[in-house]
């Protein structure tokens, strides 16, 4: 495993060789990526992600804050998925409190992830293209994207940052006329995802570009801790969605597309094959959506609905308490793991007992998969550095939290 | 869905194969276990930490081969303070379990896993700069998150968290 290890001192200095440092303001970095290279020409020899740039203490700040205020936090860090990630920090609270969510709430939660996953996977599409130098690309995602924001503000009133998922449930009902609104948009999406690829499959620049371009054997993926369709592009199979169900995804059916290429191209067919999946997941999702209640009957943790809390006096004490003290989740930890578009997305919550998280740990897919960006880059072009760094698909936000 | 007690007590937990290969390997080594929510946790005395994770990855009918997270939780001011956290996963049998190694305030070091794991590398480098856990061994023992030069270590419970510097 010697080889794997990065030995990180970087001299400048030698004969042959000089550093170049790519970021961290560099376009196709996706953020504030530092990389510090050592380049023989145009070759790279060894490089070494410096990272951190965007570090805002998130973990710190959850120890501070009653479990509901939580969730808007979970939204920042990820924030090209930021639906996947509040839903990962909502089953492991609701997995501390022994809470079973109502089986609308779950489907509704799929949906949302699936839709988020769509969002994340466009954005990704869209700039790792336009790295490649297919710039119009960004405007055909870009495209389509806007309709998942659109569909985002409908129901949780913010494009970005919904917040709409939260512990014991959702928010509130979708908006009438929204899941509509949704199948639409699900019908014509295989379309356009037809399309993306008539621009880019057969292209033989991108092709070119892509192709046998940072090569990851399944050794050194597993053995770097790479995950999500990082891991799946060097030939494991292995998706949470199936694996290790959770919040219902036992009830679909849907293909978990892996390449054994280990390159930057397998990386890219893996994506786009995952797009046609969620579309598929939505479809099911909307053809058998149950009725029901869309929180759970626990009125210590949920806040009642506004008419409610204006109409019966217990629903308004229980409003009063949980906004003031927060609700108590009893001692213990769990490890969550879900699949977020980028990989494992675990939260780690430890509480001792209180209305605030003792410890919260988020193990961020990004973080990891970086680690195999050295990996894929030595030895290569420095060009090929950025084709690289558009297939782990990292999101700063998601790495320094 | 009401949660059932954790279960502590090791004779009862000894035929979870994880368990029962460590303690068949070295009795000395595990010091507690506790199974709650579905949840394994075997506390591992520090010295045999990294020789346990080689087992657990080594042994075929368990094959914990990815590491998945290292992490740790500071219980200042009680002592050991330290508590660092170790999630694997098997790729192969997609079941994970959890190592725990307690650590003194004072001592706060540890093997690192990165002769076995390469991905420990950037874990233990967080670990030590947000808590000041020293890992033995790592090739890159330096700050990831913080700024070159900061002082003190700020997920520790004992870091100031208002005021000025």
């Amino acid at each position: 495993m010697a080889h794997l290890t990065q030995t990180p001192v970087l001299e400048p200095g030698q004969d042959r060789t000089m550093i170049l440092n790519m970021g961290p303001q560099h376009p196709s970095t996706h953020g504030v990526l530092r990389l510090i290279l050592e380049i023989d020409g145009e070759t790279v020899v060894r490089m070494m992600p410096d990272i951190g740039y965007l570090h805002t203490g998130i973990e710190k700040t959850y120890e501070a804050k009653f479990y509901q205020q939580c969730v808007p936090l979970a939204d920042r860090m990820d924030y090209l998925a930021p639906m996947i990630n509040e839903l990962g920090f909502c089953l492991a609270v609701e997995k501390l409190l022994g809470l079973e969510v109502p089986a609308r709430a779950q489907w509704m939660r799929v949906l949302l992830s699936e839709l988020t996953r769509l969002n994340s996977h466009l954005v990704w599409l869209g700039t790792h293209a336009m790295d490649i130098g297919a710039l119009s690309m960004m405007l055909y995602c870009f495209r389509e994207r806007e309709d998942l924001l659109r569909l985002f503000e409908a129901v949780g009133g913010q494009r970005m940052f919904p917040s709409y998922i939260r512990v014991g449930g959702l928010a509130m009902e979708p908006p009438i006329g929204w899941l509509e609104s949704v199948k639409k948009f699900a019908d014509r999406f295989p379309e356009a995802v037809d399309e993306y690829e008539d621009l880019l499959t057969g292209n033989p620049i991108f092709r070119g570009r892509l192709m046998d371009v940072g090569h990851l054997s399944t050794a050194d993926a597993i053995a770097l801790g790479a995950s999500g369709p990082t891991l799946r592009a060097s030939g494991v199979d292995i998706d949470l969605r199936r694996d290790a169900p959770y919040s219902g995804y036992e009830n679909f059916q849907f293909a978990v597309p892996i390449s054994h290429r280990c390159d930057v191209w397998g990386r890219y067919e893996v994506r786009v094959q995952e797009m046609r999946e969620s579309t598929k997941i939505i479809q099911q999702v909307l053809a058998g959506m149950p009725e029901g209640p869309i929180k759970a009957d626990a009125p210590k943790i949920i806040l009642p609905d506004r008419e409610k809390m204006k109409t019966q006096m217990e629903a308004l004490i229980y409003h009063f308490k949980i906004v003031t003290e927060g609700f108590t989740v009893p001692a213990g930890e769990v490890y969550m793991p879900i699949e977020s578009p980028r990989g494992e997305l675990g939260f780690y919550i430890v509480s001792d007992g209180t209305a605030k998280p003792y410890r919260v740990h988020v193990r961020t897919p990004s973080f990891a998969n970086l680690q195999t960006l050295a990996k894929m880059c030595e030895g290569r072009l420095i060009a090929d550095v950025v084709a690289a760094i558009g297939s782990i698909d990292i999101v700063l936000g998601d790495v320094d939290r | 869905m009401p949660t059932l007690p954790a279960i502590t007590d090791l004779e009862q937990l000894k035929s979870r194969p994880e368990l029962a290969r460590l303690l068949s390997w070295n009795p000395e080594a595990v010091t507690a276990a506790k199974f709650d929510r579905d949840e394994l946790s075997i506390y591992v005395d520090r010295q045999h930490v990294a020789e346990a994770c080689s087992i657990l990855r080594a042994t075929p009918e368990l094959r914990y081969d990815y590491l998945c997270d290292i992490t740790c939780v500071d219980w200042y001011p009680s002592e050991p303070r330290f508590e660092a956290v170790i999630h694997l996963l098997s790729l192969q049998f997609k079941k994970r379990v959890r190592l725990k190694v307690r650590l003194s305030g004072d001592d706060a070091r540890m093997p690192s896993l990165t002769p076995i794991w390469p991905a420990a590398n950037f874990y233990e480098r967080e670990v030590f700069d947000l808590f000041g856990v020293h890992f033995e061994g790592h090739p890159y023992m330096r700050r990831i998150m913080m700024p070159e030069g900061w002082e003190g270590h700020p997920l520790r419970k004992d870091y100031p968290v208002e005021g000025y510097r």
